[in-house]
């Protein structure tokens, strides 16, 4: 095969681009790939070094074959966001393998710029999003070289550096006039969210401790006014009601209801809510919220959901109730349900509910036996529990006595129900912490929590937290302080100065969420309204993008343009000779060589000739001449200053 | 009727005339003349852009359209950037030397830079051939364009396409122009084997020569047995054939080369090829030598001067036929 003919600098630019785009992909490619391509890599740089062919058709074309077989074992499709990011930098690296000529530059370039984009399907905070336009930039620097064989790789940075100067603001116009529609058009790859954490729609042993070990953060909240006191911040997310002995479901109870029932006996809190995606169909709420956000319904059992799987950032505005009478949800069948629990399991909590059924009669005092019973039971809270066994609520409540939030709301909702007062558990988060720096409220992961309600006829359903009875620290502080050892390191609080910088970095982190990643149609419509324009359509959008835009090229241009005016000193000079003769009846056609105008301008002014020929010969050498130097210019000058004809 | 000033302004008279007059001076590369449209790689860069807008849109990746409005952004902004790599060029004429037909003329043209940046990558396509040049700031840059030259006469410069496509090769500039610079071309001489021309009349008794040593009075060709120290070399080295000069008993140093003395049966054009060649030979011989062809006639001479008066002459006689042939 032949050698390549493309220059190697370029070449070498063009590849450094391509590798920054494929760099992050690592962290997720599988080894095999990831080797593949950095072998890939590494034999184009040395062929366009050394000069060595290219590998033939049969190679190139065998090894495509392999790299789509070796993806199809992989991952057993080539669909998907991880198959097909495999296979595209895959093939990136071996259309480098018969990069030949300048036209299949434009491939590599525009598949790089693609596969620039594809990283954000992984991460999408700003080290990324620097790291990724950084890539743009030099791969167009690499583009330019190829337009500018003669030209430095230095120049070419530079001239890549202009265009990337001069086209952020109208990103910036696009991005924010663009006008935005939700998606999406078409199903999204089924393992898109693969690594989202949250709560889950069941809860077992272990569920939810395993989700405090994230500092991740699962929504934020901006309060209108004062944020209520922690032990009452009760975040609602998915209900339990079904029990098999280890795993609680949702008690298939899908009743949506239009409007919200519940009494409420105290003034609303206001707040807005910027949810994390999830892929979930709930949204969290302060218990119980009022009026719903738009698109969502609210289940019988008081949980908001969305109509759709929440896959982007969202935010909601909400009005809570923290003092209500929740009456829904109690039906005949539901209170059945609320009672129900295997009755095959756990003998020695079923013995000791009926018990208390037999000595107190009343569900009241049951629920006060429950609630001392726990208090005074010496439990401890850790996030590395005991295995149990089939037993489990037995083991915890009378053996091993350890356990996390999940093992208090099952034990207790257990006992509950066999002493046959109807209880559900309530999984959500409990806490949350300001962020003084921008005065949003962060709930993470860590703060997942699961705690009970209890069906107390004309009181409703009554919130009761076995965990926050058992361990009081862990709803007054929050989950750091009732378990210093195990929480994530950043939520520890004595590291104070630690405290500050994520404090800050949330916080930014927050602003770069709020404007840039949850951009959408209700963001536009929100930063349109501070101009005056008040439901936008999306023709007075793309009017505005017209003419912004238009102004901005308008801008460029000018500021590219003008610097042409300033010709250089040689040419002002000659050119105010040439006004100088002009006045004096000389005028200089537009096709007059400097020299044969001299010459006609010294027969005119016969006693000016010599002058004239020394101030035309002098500015043909400087323009003309090879070795011009600053001191002839100023000679120039001096001799025009002193000519008057 | 006004029609003809209101055409002679616009755009449409620019576009489909003037292109085709040839501009005296220096060409001024002014806006409204410098053309401007995407290439295939920019339409091709244009679906990509729409594909990951789509692809952000579906998957609701913020950053995503970061990306891809940047690179929009890159794009509409290169536009300006390739237009002003053109526009305001000075383009001029510069020398060209004269050459036989079959050559390559190599036509030069100036191209000034009046600006604080540089310009790249111009190339200057003209009669199937394409030359890149650079023109940094504030400077001259001479470009020579070659032009096969066909035929004997005046050949005037093509019109030559100025093009770029810097920085990210996603949109063409160009620009036509057509500076008036003609260059001479002279005939072909011919590679027959050379009959000796008659010598001149006018030097009667140099008449019927018979061969011998002392005097050059011609050539013929190369035949084995011919003294070494006899062959032409100047000739030879010209790349002609092996040639032998002969020398005549009696001075014959002024000979004359008349259209009239060739059979008219050769043909114009085979007649000045032969009178090329003879021109050639006798220059390259330190001759004295004159050319008669009807109605001119370049009196006897022998400088570099004079040889190019005679090519001149025989380049540009009856040049409007040789153009019709």
């Amino acid at each position: 095969m032949t050698p390549t003919t493309l220059p190697p600098l370029n070449l070498a630019v063009l590849l450094a681009g391509l590798a920054l785009a494929a760099l992050p992909h690592v962290l997720h490619l599988p080894l095999w790939a990831s080797a593949t391509a950095a072998i890939l890599f590494l034999w184009r740089l040395a062929i366009s070094w050394k000069g060595l062919p290219l590998p033939s058709k049969f190679v190139t074309v065998t090894a495509t074959i392999a790299a789509i077989a070796g993806d199809i074992l992989t991952y057993r499709t080539i669909f998907g966001r991880d198959a097909g990011v495999t296979l595209l930098v895959l093939l990136l690296a071996l259309k480098l393998m018969e990069l030949r000529s300048q036209r299949e530059i434009y491939v590599v370039t525009f598949l790089s710029y693609f596969l620039a984009l594809t990283n954000f399907f992984y991460s999408q905070t700003i080290p990324t999003a620097v790291l990724m336009l950084f890539t743009v930039y030099v791969v167009t620097a690499g583009l330019i070289g190829f337009n500018a064989p003669t030209c430095r790789p230095v120049e070419n940075l530079r001239t890549a550096g202009a265009l990337f100067l001069q086209a952020g603001p109208v990103m910036l116009l696009l991005f924010f006039l663009f006008p935005r529609v939700d998606g999406p058009f078409w199903g999204m790859p089924q393992d898109a969210f693969a690594g989202v954490t949250g709560l889950s729609d069941t809860m077992s042993p272990g569920s939810i401790s395993r989700l405090s070990q994230s500092d991740a953060i699962a929504f934020r909240v901006k309060f209108d006014d004062k944020p209520p006191p922690r032990p009452r911040l009760y975040w609602r997310g998915p209900v339990f009601w079904e029990f098999d002995g280890v795993t609680w479901r949702p008690g298939g109870l899908p009743l949506l209801q239009r409007g919200v029932k519940f009494e409420s006996l105290d003034a609303p809190v206001d707040y807005e809510i910027t949810l994390e995606p999830h892929n979930r169909r709930w949204m969290f709420a302060l218990d119980l919220p009022g009026r719903l956000p738009p698109r969502t319904r609210i289940s019988i059992d008081y949980v908001l959901l969305s109509v759709r799987p929440i896959r982007t950032r969202m935010r909601y505005q909400l009005r809570s109730y923290p003092s209500y009478r929740a009456t829904a949800g109690a039906d005949p069948e539901d209170i059945r349900l609320a009672l129900s629990y295997p009755r095959g399991f756990n003998p020695r909590a079923q013995r000791l509910a009926r018990e208390w059924r037999r000595t107190l009669g009343n569900d009241e005092a049951i629920l006060l036996q429950a609630i001392d019973f726990l208090r005074t039971g010496r439990y401890g809270y850790t996030l590395q529990p005991p295995l149990l066994g089939a037993n489990s609520v037995d083991e915890f409540l009378f053996d091993t006595k350890e356990g996390f939030c999940e093992h208090f709301s099952s034990g207790f909702v257990f006992l509950m129900r066999a002493a046959g007062v109807p209880a559900r558990i309530v999984t959500g988060y409990q806490g949350g912490e300001m962020n003084p720096v921008d005065g949003y409220m962060v709930v993470r992961q860590a703060d997942a929590h699961a705690w009970a309600e209890v069906w107390l006829g004309n009181r409703g359903w009554v919130r009761v937290d076995p965990t926050a009875v058992a361990i009081p620290l862990r709803v007054n502080a929050g989950i750091a302080a009732a378990a210093p050892q195990s929480a994530p390191l950043l939520m520890r609080t004595r590291l104070n100065w630690l405290r500050t910088l994520r404090d800050n970095w949330d916080a930014l982190g927050n602003k770069w969420n709020q404007w840039v990643l949850g951009y959408n149609p209700d963001r536009q419509r929100e930063m349109m309204s501070w101009f005056g324009v008040r439901s936008p359509s999306w023709q007075s959008l793309a009017m505005a993008l017209f003419w912004s835009v238009g102004s901005v090229i308008g801008i460029v241009a000018l500021w590219l343009f003008a610097r042409y005016r300033t010709a250089d000193p040689t040419q002002r000079v000659w050119l105010a000779f040439c006004r100088k003769l002009g006045r004096a009846g000389v005028v200089r056609s537009k096709s007059e060589g400097p020299l044969a105008f001299g010459a006609r301008a010294a027969a005119r002014l016969p006693e000016r000739a010599d002058a004239v020929h020394a101030i035309a010969g002098l500015y043909v050498e400087l323009r003309y001449g090879k070795d011009a130097d600053k001191g002839s210019v100023a000679r120039l000058r001096s001799l025009v200053r002193a000519f008057h004809p | 009727m006004n029609w003809d000033r209101i055409l002679r302004h616009s755009q449409i008279y620019n576009l489909l005339v003037r292109p085709h007059q040839p501009e005296t001076g220096t060409i001024f590369l002014a806006q409204r003349r410098v053309y401007i449209l995407p290439t295939r790689q920019g339409f091709t860069f244009a679906l990509a852009l729409v594909l990951m807008l789509i692809g952000s849109i579906n998957y609701s990746l913020s950053l995503g359209y970061v990306l891809t409005f940047m690179l929009a952004g890159m794009g509409i902004v290169s536009i300006l950037h390739t237009f002003r790599n053109l526009a305001h060029l000075y383009v001029s004429a510069g020398r060209v030397e004269p050459v036989f037909a079959g050559d390559t003329v190599r036509f030069e043209l100036h191209l000034e830079n009046r600006r604080d940046v540089p310009r790249h990558s111009v190339l200057l396509a003209c009669a199937g051939s394409t030359t890149n040049c650079e023109v940094p700031p504030n400077r001259v840059e001479t470009v020579t364009i070659p032009v096969k030259a066909a035929r004997r006469g005046w050949l005037q410069l093509p019109r030559v396409t100025m093009e770029t496509r810097f920085p990210m090769g996603l949109f063409r500039a160009w620009a036509y122009v057509r500076p008036d610079v003609r260059a001479i071309i002279y005939p072909k001489p011919d590679d027959a084997l050379l009959p000796m021309p008659r010598l001149s009349h006018g030097t009667g008794d140099a008449m019927n020569a018979g061969t011998g040593t002392d005097d050059f009075s011609g050539l013929r060709a190369y035949q084995s047995g011919d003294s070494p120290r006899h062959i032409a070399w100047k000739a030879v080295a010209r790349g002609e054939v092996l040639l032998t000069k002969v020398f005549a008993g009696r001075a014959a140093m002024e000979m004359w080369f008349d259209w009239n003395d060739l059979p008219p049966r050769l043909g114009t054009e085979a007649r000045l090829s032969r009178l090329a060649r003879w021109v050639l030979l006798a220059h390259a011989n330190g001759l004295r030598f004159g050319v008669k062809l009807p109605g001119v006639e370049v009196p006897l001479g022998s400088s570099d001067d004079h040889r190019k008066a005679c090519l001149q002459a025989l380049a540009l006689h009856d040049a409007d036929n040789a153009a019709a042939a």
